[in-house]
């Protein structure tokens, strides 16, 4: 290499790794891309699967979804309504809802209403609520989540749909009263949500009026 | 360089030069990923494979390349092989990744690597080299395994927990539990827990290092006693 002109020989070897490290970083995406689809689909389908009758479902939750909005109650402009079906017979909805009013910001739930109403479950996907108090809404921290199972608008009153405190039905924690009370209501709002869409949340996607009927609002 | 002694690179990569304790080089992983001993050996076993696959590749093309772009190739170098990493870590250790997430990304910024890219790779032969990215990435796995250890025993009173889910079901074995009622002390799995962990840390080994020092000085300075008998 003569030193004639070093900046061009310095930016051509440059260039010249760049193509190299690029073309090894694409060889290795095309041969994990597919391995790397199929272990977050399998992922959603473990957390979908423990929230409903899983052996009852015959349909494929992760696929059969639809996006609906209502910031009111379901705390997002953008939700992901997951669905569960037994042939043609609806057995659960899976809502991706939000809690808005968390503690320290918004908290993002899955939300699971079977077909007659009660609460399939209810799991907190993230959160950032301060260590120690707020996140025993975290499964692996307390049971407190999975109190919500079999709960639903009549069960207890709607007029109980509150932590204790506040006199309703629900635990809250020593020193953390809000995260809790966050996310009873945002549970009590998706119910009386999927209570008012009804079986319309069910309808088949291919079907466009379907669509615009829950897609409507907002 | 001439005459290099491996056995003096794996002992400065494995302890005189350790870089988390004392080169105090890649903290921000460092300090954000041990709140357990699987996240410290999982963050630690993805920069030992980057810092050798760099401090190789580096070694390779230190002759080609030039002055002026040193920097920006090595920076090239590893970026590349950090995604490279983290896709195979998405890809054969979704539940790894999902704790460590970003920071895996951040290795990229890891000075570390580029340091031993700069002040060694850069200037010496393959096998050295390789050597060296080794002993430097045991070196700081062992940081982050211990003081993740530390951090996750005092603050939550488990130690390897979920090490099953990085190395598949044998090493449940390695997962232990305290008592069921220690419930742990908060502060040490939040962010000052890990400043304070560092430094207690750093201070154990400057404390054996004083000992061996005074050791290997009482040897001359003493003339040999004749052996007691007894």
């Amino acid at each position: 290499m003569t030193a004639r002109y070093p900046i061009a020989i310095a930016g051509v070897l440059l260039s010249l790794f760049s193509v190299a490290g690029a073309g090894l970083v694409a060889v290795t995406h095309v041969a994990t891309a597919e391995r790397i689809a199929q272990n977050e689909r399998q992922a959603l389908l473990d957390r979908l699967a423990v929230l409903v009758p899983a052996e009852r479902v015959t349909n494929d939750m992760a696929g059969d979804t639809i996006v609906v909005s209502d910031r009111e109650r379901l705390g997002a402009d953008r939700t992901t309504v997951y669905r569960a079906r037994a042939g043609d017979a609806p057995v659960a909805l899976i809502l991706t809802a939000v809690v808005p009013d968390g503690y320290a910001g918004p908290i993002n739930l899955l939300v699971a209403v079977l077909a007659d109403g009660t609460l399939g479950g209810v799991r907190v996907v993230s959160h950032k609520e301060t260590p120690g108090l707020g996140d025993k809404i975290e499964e692996q921290r307390t049971d407190w989540i999975h109190g919500f199972a079999g709960k639903s608008l009549s069960n207890p009153d709607p007029a109980h749909w509150k932590v204790k405190r506040d006199g309703g039905d629900f635990d809250q924690f020593t020193g953390a009263t809000v995260t809790p009370r966050a996310i009873v209501k945002a549970v009590k709002n998706t119910l009386l949500y999927v209570k008012e869409k009804g079986n319309a949340l069910y309808a088949p996607v291919e079907s466009t009026q379907a669509r615009s009927l829950v897609g409507g609002t907002g | 360089m001439a005459d290099i002694s491996y056995a003096k690179i794996v002992r400065d990569g494995l302890w005189n030069n350790n870089q988390a304790l004392v080169a105090l080089l890649g903290l921000c992983p460092l300090l954000a990923t041990t709140t357990s001993a699987t996240n410290g050996l999982g963050m630690g076993i993805a920069t030992t494979a980057v810092l050798l696959l760099s401090n190789v590749t580096v070694s390779l093309i230190r002759r080609l390349v030039r002055p002026e772009v040193r920097i920006p190739v090595f920076v090239v170098v590893i970026a590349s092989f950090v995604t490279i990493v983290e896709l195979l870590m998405k890809a054969y250790f979704p539940e790894l990744y999902k704790v460590l997430g970003i920071f895996v990304a951040l290795i990229v910024v890891n000075c570390t690597i580029l340091g031993r890219a700069e002040a060694f790779a850069s200037k010496n032969p393959l096998g050295a080299s390789a050597m060296d990215g080794l002993s430097i990435g045991i070196g700081s796995t062992a940081a982050l395994v211990t003081l993740g250890g530390l951090r996750e025993l005092v603050g939550q009173g488990t130690l390897f927990a979920q090490a099953h889910l990085m190395l598949g079901d044998w090493a449940r074995v390695l997962e232990l539990e305290v008592g069921e009622g220690f419930h742990g002390a908060l502060a040490a799995i939040l962010p000052p827990g890990a400043f304070i962990g560092l430094g207690f840390l750093i201070a154990l080994k400057n404390v054996i290092d004083k000992r061996a020092a005074r050791r290997t000085e009482a040897v001359p300075v003493a003339p040999p006693q004749p052996a007691k008998a007894g």
